[in-house]
């Protein structure tokens, strides 16, 4: 599961931790390394968690279509709902359409009650089958 | 902590600030600033990469630098240190960093209300007229100052 990470998230203490509604779950504990204002989360830990759970669930449904693919990010928005507490972050992404071409996916983050997202992005992914 | 006693300097602030906590993981650098604007400097390092097949920096980083630089343009536009939270931040990624190079957020806080503060700009690798990312994005003001209400859906 661990692949499907980046060198970036894996530096950055993101994990795979299990599956959620047929996609990857990833959490991160609060450390120094992600903390912006005291005692919060930098709002840009929070979008790298937030994206890392997209290409996880993206990647994760390619392989199992048997597509090897590079994935190439178009755009993403960001939403900040709520400060993001010094307390352990999970976030899961939801794929709502899967092209040939590109992909959109709603990527939702969440602390101890998972009715209250801390923070939730809208990604637009390009996706180039390799040969 | 509410004001610095003098003038905001994002200079000032970037010395101290990028010590510790996620900018100080991420490494961020001061790079310039002007009346409204700031730009800072992700460098491009080994374990921030995104992609296994070639070297450049990941968009997570990108979106923490230019965060970064928004919160700074902000405050530079004010001269005053105010506090603020994100609201949303959108970037349009227009084109891969080049390998090995480091990345630079180039933020301007375009308009400021009472409530909130618009904020625009680009990532680019070292050629300002070659972005490789467009971004806009809101803040919220957490304490708004009374007066100059033109904004009203707090």
């Amino acid at each position: 599961m661990e692949e499907l990470l980046t060198a970036y998230a894996r530096s950055l203490g993101i994990r795979v931790v299990g599956e959620r509604d047929g996609a990857p779950l990833l959490q991160i504990d609060f450390s120094a390394d992600v903390e912006g204002r005291p005692g919060a989360y930098h709002g840009g830990a929070t979008a790298g968690l937030l994206e890392t759970a997209g290409y996880a669930a993206l990647h994760s449904r390619l392989r199992e279509l048997g597509r090897d693919a590079a994935l190439k990010p178009i755009n993403i928005t960001v939403e900040y709902l709520s400060a993001g507490l010094p307390q352990t972050s999970n976030a899961r992404a939801r794929i709502v359409r899967l092209g040939r071409r590109n992909a959109n996916l709603v990527v939702e983050a969440w602390q101890s009650d998972t009715d209250k997202l801390i923070a939730m992005a809208t990604m637009n992914v390009l996706i180039v089958d390799e040969e | 902590m509410d004001r610095y006693p003098d003038k905001f300097d994002p200079q000032v602030m970037a010395s101290a600030a990028f010590q510790r906590s996620h900018t100080g993981w991420l490494g961020l650098r001061y790079s310039d600033h002007g009346e409204d604007w700031v730009e800072l400097e992700l460098p491009w390092r080994a374990d921030l990469l995104g992609d296994e097949r070639r070297p450049v920096l990941a968009s997570g980083p990108i979106i923490s630098l230019v965060d970064m630089a928004s919160g700074m343009a902000i405050w530079t536009a004010a001269g005053t240190f105010v506090q603020i939270a994100t609201l949303d931040l959108r970037v349009d990624y227009n084109r891969p960093a080049r390998e090995h190079a480091s990345v630079f957020g180039r933020m301007r806080c375009y308009r400021r209300t009472r409530s909130a503060m618009f904020v625009n700009g680009i990532a680019h690798d070292g050629d300002i007229d070659d972005p490789i990312a467009h971004v806009a994005g809101v803040f919220m003001v957490i304490r708004p100052t009374k007066g100059d209400v033109r904004w009203k859906n707090s």
